[in-house]
């Protein structure tokens, strides 16, 4: 049984990642894979952000806003180094990244002076100055007008295909960069923090400097999603790529989840995104899919505040320890008892 | 040759005085109690020392360097460890992990590394199992009971090999029987070359444990001594007697 | 320049009453409940919506239909209140700004339904007519919109430092745990405290929406602002929202001459980082350490 537990997840890792890999194959349907390429966007986010908020946390509602500059990083380095299209933009997703990550140390720096509830403030102010900056710096982001990419010459059945990838590269590097996080001292800095931050110090965990790391990683991976978003869509307006419905449907993805899991943003991000892309398709002109996404949100947060990840991994150790030979059942913690964190990995 | 050298400290909270001109030695090998009547500073004392709140005045000087202004992070990574009255440990994670989380002197070199692995892991199951408590390593801290959050919260202070630490009632809350282990864990602690300083209310405790005593009172040193000499002492009953 | 700057002053402590009407709901939520309600903006915005129909309609005066909409948001504030905050109990303070996130966007979504995304304004009489004030003319609905905020603050003030009642919600402001021990019910008072929040929100809503036109997007910006609003005036005090109001909007509005207009809403950023740098509890606030 301890092999089962040992090698379960191996196999269901790689046979997540076959599927993923084959996808294009699988489902060659443009319209099938548009909507693969903003789930695993949103695979990405959520698993980015749940760095930060997830393990420290410390909510930011303010994400969209490095997703903005990483897409405005990608069309201006386009544009100013005369990259045409093809491959070639692809290459300067690294550079978002790094920039948005940049960008990020002062603003946390500054953030995180304070704790949790002046932190959410500030992340939701940088992010509209942000908006509000890509709109009056007209001679630099075209402002309102918006920026346009060159267009891959791509055949229409293959043009979303690449995208897939990238998106699938970028989604799968944040997982990596999570659960090496979540095993390392760092990690589990953040997790004390998380709990007790007063303590954490107490202990010798840098908290500032920890806090800060996270923030940056958190902003940079961000950064790239949106670079690469702003290829595929190829234009780069204010309004769409610093939108705080993507800021705070990255938090709702990684809260359906599991907050603080390595897979329940991935999770959560899987159950969202197709069910949002096909209610803004049926709905979109009437913003009604608001409400249903509101609704959504009001649900999980109240009657499932922790997850599902934690939920079911509570329910199946609770059978494992009822039904396992020669197992003394484990305290059943009491409705008291704080939800568990990701515990020490599978 | 002391190890912890308080000169003068004081410490105000509005108009009260919290700690007023307060001078400590604390030798290296002893165990020092600190004890005084409600509000007489002894917790403000140790949030002085470990650099929770700012001082207004004095100095603190651990092995002759001054720790003056120092971050709770720095100060124990110098090597001094501090609990918390009521126990604090990290709720969402195991016992295990709670012991992992303390960042050793060593620097930010380990931080990358992981954690689960490796001969610190060994380090902390031996430190459990040192405290009695290495059956509830993969328990969630917030499932433990309140004597096991006590066992767990020293030991995993002492991860870090802290040369001094300062123990926020460590008696608080706790059953004789315990009483006993915690002191006897202290004293075993102690052999191995760890100072102490502990403020407490269990006077039984304190006699038993402490080499050496100090009274505060109104955040002053009042009195000071072995523990005969202190119990026998009239200022230190009119301290406590509010007289 | 010199009147330009006058003018531009004088304009900033009116609107500026505006948005400490409005920030004071927000403060107030917090002192009381130490919960961000990021959805003040979106009830600014359903209260504006709200006089709008009335006017549109039934020929309402927005500032007589406040007799409608304020106790009206009040009792939608506090059925808010028991079934979406109260019953949070672990994580409050992160779940809270959730929660209220998503009011935020259902609201904007059923407003958004109802009256589509075209900009709308009330265009009342006084909109337009003006009076002379130093030389320059001032638009009447910003001296009545200061007037109403200064009554509606007034008779906050005075609920809360006159009455049993306000002396409950200042204690539980103080120490929620103490009130409890002292027999405040403090639920109830919190519940209050929200409606009163929303009754705020209605009021500040049917000004803002004479003064300014608005979508059910609207929200985004006025609640960043307001939020910035109340961290530079210390998060839960009263005092503090109403003069970093004022400080805000005098500020944007004497930037706008000096600099250009499309840039003074940065003025409420740069305020931001430097409250953050100098004095991150904000003007009022108190330094909180949860416990040591």
């Amino acid at each position: 049984m301890n092999a089962a537990r040992r090698f379960a997840p191996r196999v269901a890792l790689l046979l997540v990642a076959i599927v993923a890999i084959l996808l294009p194959v699988l489902e060659p349907n443009p319209a099938s894979i548009n909507v693969a390429v903003f789930t695993m966007m949103y695979v990405g986010l959520a698993s980015a952000w749940n760095i930060m908020g997830g393990y420290t946390g410390y909510i930011s509602l303010g994400h969209a806003g490095f997703f903005g500059l990483g897409a405005y990083t990608l069309g201006l380095g386009v544009a100013h180094l005369g990259i045409g299209p093809g491959y070639g933009p692809f290459a300067l997703v690294p550079l978002a990244g790094l920039l948005t990550g940049l960008f990020a140390l002062p603003i946390g720096w500054i953030a995180l002076r304070t704790r949790a509830a002046t932190f959410v403030i500030v992340t939701i102010a940088v992010m509209f100055m942000l908006q509000l900056a890509a709109m009056n710096l007209i001679g630099l982001t075209g402002g309102t007008g918006g920026l346009s990419l060159p267009v891959p010459r791509w055949s229409g059945d293959f043009y979303n295909t690449p995208f897939y990838y990238a998106m699938l590269i970028l989604a799968s590097l944040t997982i990596a960069v999570s659960w090496w996080i979540r095993r390392s001292k760092f990690g589990l800095g953040l997790l004390a923090i998380r709990d007790d931050e007063d303590k954490a110090m107490a202990v010798g965990v840098p908290t500032r400097q920890f806090k800060l790391a996270a923030f940056v990683i958190s902003a940079a991976l961000v950064g790239m999603i949106g670079g690469v978003y702003a290829y595929y869509v190829t234009y780069v307006y204010p309004e769409f790529v610093i939108d705080p419905l993507t800021g705070i449907s990255m938090v709702l993805m990684a809260f359906l989840g599991g907050l603080g899991t390595l897979t329940g943003p991935v999770l959560g991000a899987l159950l969202v995104e197709p069910a949002q892309l096909s209610l803004a398709y049926n709905f979109g002109a009437s913003r009604l899919y608001l409400v249903f996404y509101s609704g959504v949100f009001l649900v999980v947060i109240l009657l499932l505040p922790r997850g599902i990840v934690p939920s079911v991994r509570d329910l199946t150790i609770g059978w494992w320890t009822r039904g396992g030979p020669g197992r003394a059942a484990g305290p059943s913690p009491g409705p008291s008892t704080p939800a568990p964190g990701n515990v020490v990995a599978p | 040759m002391s190890l912890l050298e308080v000169e003068r400290l004081s410490k105000r909270f509005g108009g009260v005085v919290a700690v007023d001109d307060c001078s400590l030695s604390i030798p290296k090998g002893s165990i020092i109690g600190l004890i005084g009547p409600n509000g007489s500073g002894k917790t403000t004392v140790f949030n002085l020392i470990t650099g929770f709140i700012p001082r207004d005045a004095g100095d603190m000087r651990f092995k002759s360097r001054s720790i003056a202004g120092l971050g709770p992070d720095r100060i124990y990574g110098l090597g001094i460890g501090r609990t918390f009255q009521l126990a604090r440990i990290f709720p969402r994670l195991t016992a295990l992990e709670n012991m992992l989380v303390p960042v050793r002197r060593a620097g930010m070199g380990g931080l990358l590394a992981r954690a689960q692995w490796g001969h610190e892991k060994t380090r902390a199951m031996a430190m459990l199992e040192f405290m009695d408590i290495g059956s509830v390593a993969s328990m969630l801290g917030g499932a433990l009971s309140y004597g096991q959050r006590k066992l767990l919260e020293l030991a995993a202070v002492m991860m870090a090999e802290p040369e001094l630490v300062l123990l926020d009632e460590p008696a608080g809350g706790v059953n004789p029987a315990l009483l006993e282990r915690i002191a006897d864990h202290i004293r075993r602690l102690n052999a191995g070359g760890v100072t102490f300083l502990v403020v407490e209310h269990n006077m039984g405790f304190v006699m038993n444990l402490c080499t050496e005593l100090v009274v505060l009172a109104q955040g002053r040193v009042i009195a000071g001594g072995k523990p005969e000499d202190v119990r026998a002492n009239p200022v230190v009953l009119d301290a406590y007697l509010g007289a | 320049m010199a009147s330009q700057l006058l003018q531009a002053a004088v304009l900033g402590v009116l609107t500026g009453g505006v948005y400490a009407l409005m920030a004071s709901g927000l403060t107030l939520i917090f002192g009381v409940m130490r919960i961000i309600n990021v959805g003040q903006g979106a009830l600014v915005i359903l209260g504006a919506y709200l006089s709008f129909v009335l006017f549109n309609t039934w020929h309402i005066d927005p500032f007589l239909g406040l007799l409608v909409t304020m106790p009206a948001m009040f009792l939608i504030g506090v059925v808010l209140e028991l079934v979406f905050i109260r019953p949070l109990k672990t994580d409050r303070e992160s779940l809270s700004v959730l929660v209220t996130y998503a009011l935020a966007l259902g609201i904007e979504g059923v407003l958004g339904f109802v009256f589509t995304a075209n900009y709308r304004e009330l265009s009342v009489w006084y909109d337009t007519a003006s009076v002379p004030l130093f030389g320059f003319r001032i638009t009447l609905v910003y001296v009545f919109g200061f007037a109403l905020c200064l009554a509606i603050l007034g008779a906050l003030f005075l609920v809360l430092y006159r009455t049993t009642f306000g002396a409950a919600i200042r204690a539980t402001m103080l120490n929620r745990t103490a009130a409890q021990l002292i027999g405040i019910d403090v639920e109830g008072v919190s519940a209050v405290a929200f409606g009163i929040g929303m009754a705020t929100a209605a009021a500040g809503g049917a000004v803002f929406g004479i003064t300014t036109a608005f979508n059910p997007n609207s929200h985004y910006d006025l609640i960043s602002r307001l939020l910035t609003v109340i961290v530079l005036g210390g998060l839960g005090s009263l005092r503090g929202a109403v003069v970093a109001a004022l400080i805000m909007l005098v500020t944007q509005d004497v930037a706008s001459v000096i600099i250009a207009p499309e840039w003074s809403a940065f003025v409420f950023f740069v305020i931001l980082v430097a409250v953050l740098l100098v004095r991150p509890q904000g003007l009022y606030g108190v330094r909180v350490r949860e416990r040591i």
